[in-house]
């Protein structure tokens, strides 16, 4: 099972690390991340394996979110297979 | 694999043009719960419904965080009660009172299924159900009514269009405290379909299994920003837009109803392929058919973009999902619509216009307020006339209007919420009531017969 974490928003030292702590204390391991700062928008997608996830994943999106806020950034958390129904045959 | 461009287009679908789930519904058989004891009867149906519905609001909260999208609403359809109560042979209006208890037990927002389907006659229970509808619904908060009155294999049912009539206004009467709130719970069918998620017209069909979840999508915004992006586009690639904004919405839906179905034990019933608008800003259906080239929702092409929205949809929905039901097409409840509401208010969308309309779209007359001294006669005749629509074009209408009490054209009657606020529309005055008086049968069409 893998989700998508997405952070959108003002560029600033240590998003990556910021999200990518969050994601070991819920034994969240990162898989792939691609990252591009446009014009000072911060734009990361991670994807992330919950197989082995130590808290209920809906918990993990709520407290992604939360971080979200604290950070004035946009984070959403999706489990991936949204995307593989939406884009593809 | 994913890609950055594809992740990106679903979260913004889902943040900024209003995708979203619009209801799950789970459809509950109360066949097993009749007794001819009304308050053993009633005692079943709220053990039935709280048993076999006590996790679907969690289960529904729970899927909606995970795939990062809103499910609006969590619903429950039950066999029509004029089945359930016609052994009781009393007024069955405990049992709306059960379902209403029921419902707010496992915190679900609408339950339907207080209806009767008198298409063809009135059977034992029937005429009970449908005279007790008014107290029904004034009584209880989230219990919603149907009652279907005609179909292509039978032809309408005059006598019920009479009465519905009649009730349509009890309804509105008696809730006049609530802004008429009554009238709006209430649907008159043609044609009516038995796995409809959608309030307030769900039903679960005497035909289907024990319990089941259907699913209805939504996106009207989504599909409105796809088509603002080709502004030069001729109508055949509109449509192929439309195709493909669909696919991926009603993936969603399918999506969604396979996991809830698989967390709560029951089997997926169907997709309905629709565009539900709500008031909400980018959310509206009359402002898709404005982006196809009308200055204004109501205007002359109306009927045409908007048959061309509903074909579109369906196309690129049917192969996005194992299995399609409900009313799936585009609805147009004119207080649920800021584009309709605003075309209302102008003048531009007309009652006249609205029927045309619903020849070539999911369901019919849907939420339109009326002037409270409209005669129960005419409405009867508008019921008639929708129902006749339905019938001669194989398709499901409805009617759901909603007389203004003490109000008149000009006034506007304002809900909130999703069912948002209409302008009171005006009707003919000239009198149908020699012709709804004639009572008996409108026989089936010919094409009715194709054994």
């Amino acid at each position: 099972m893998r989700a998508v974490i997405t952070v959108i928003g003002h560029d600033a030292i240590g998003i990556l690390a910021k999200v990518s702590t969050r994601c070991s204390e819920y034994n969240a391991n990162v898989i792939e991340v691609t990252q591009s700062v446009l014009q000072d928008v911060f734009a990361m997608i991670m994807l992330v394996d919950i197989s082995n996830l130590s808290i209920p994943f809906a918990e993990l999106s709520d407290n992604m979110s939360a971080l979200g806020k604290d950070l004035s950034l946009s984070i959403h958390t999706m489990h991936e297979d949204i995307f593989n129904c939406m884009h593809h045959i | 694999m994913l890609n950055a461009y594809d992740i990106l287009e679903t979260i913004r679908m889902i943040q900024d043009e209003c995708l979203d789930i619009r209801t799950i519904t789970m459809g509950i058989s109360l066949l097993d719960c009749i007794d001819n004891n009304i308050d053993v009867a009633c005692e079943n149906v709220y053990n039935k419904i709280t048993s076999c519905a006590e996790n679907l609001v969690s289960v529904a909260n729970d899927i909606s965080k995970e795939f990062g999208i809103p499910i609006i609403n969590k619903r429950i359809s039950v066999t029509p009660i004029a089945i359930v109560s016609a052994a009781c042979k009393c007024s069955p209006v405990k049992f709306a009172h059960a379902m209403d208890r029921a419902a707010k037990a496992v915190g679900v927002d609408l339950i339907g299924g207080y209806s009767a389907l008198v298409q063809k006659g009135f059977s034992a229970g029937d005429i009970e159900l449908i005279n007790s509808i008014p107290e029904a619904l004034s009584t209880t908060e989230k219990v919603c009514s149907s009652v279907n009155i005609g179909s292509t294999k039978t032809g309408i049912n005059l006598d019920a269009c009479k009465i519905m009539g009649k009730i349509v206004k009890d309804c509105a009467e008696s809730t006049v405290d609530k802004a008429c709130f009554g009238a709006a719970k209430l649907v008159v069918f043609c044609n009516a379909v038995e796995d409809n998620p959608f309030m307030a017209g769900a039903f679960h069909g005497v035909g289907e299994p024990d319990v089941m979840i259907n699913v209805g999508v939504s996106g009207p915004g989504v599909v409105r920003a796809a088509l603002s992006k080709y502004p030069d586009a001729n109508i055949t690639e509109i449509s192929d837009i439309i195709k493909k904004t669909s696919y991926k919405i009603t993936r969603v839906g399918q999506l969604v109803g396979v996991t809830a179905s698989e967390r709560l034990g029951v089997p997926f019933g169907i997709v309905d392929l629709s565009l539900a608008p709500t008031p909400a800003v980018g959310d509206s259906v009359a402002h898709i058919l404005e982006e196809i080239g009308l200055e204004q929702c109501g205007t002359h092409g109306t009927t045409a973009t908007l048959a061309l929205l509903n074909d579109a949809v369906k196309k690129g929905g049917v192969m996005a999902c194992s299995r399609i039901g409900g009313l799936s097409g585009a609805f147009i409840p004119v207080s649920e619509d800021a584009g309709m509401i605003d075309a209302a208010k102008s003048g531009c969308l007309t009652i006249e216009k609205l029927e045309a309309m619903t020849a070539v779209c999911s369901v019919g007359l849907d939420m339109i307020v009326v002037p409270g001294d409209t005669e129960p006669d005419i409405i009867a005749a508008i019921i008639a006339d929708e129902a006749a629509i339905g019938m001669v074009n194989t398709k499901t209408t409805a009617v759901r209007i909603i007389p203004a009490i003490g109000m008149d054209v000009g006034d506007e009657l304002d809900w909130g919420g999703l069912f948002g606020c209409g302008p009171v529309m005006p009707l003919k005055k000239q009198s149908p009531s020699k012709f709804i008086n004639r009572g008996g049968q409108i026989p089936a069409p010919l094409h009715s017969l194709k054994n």
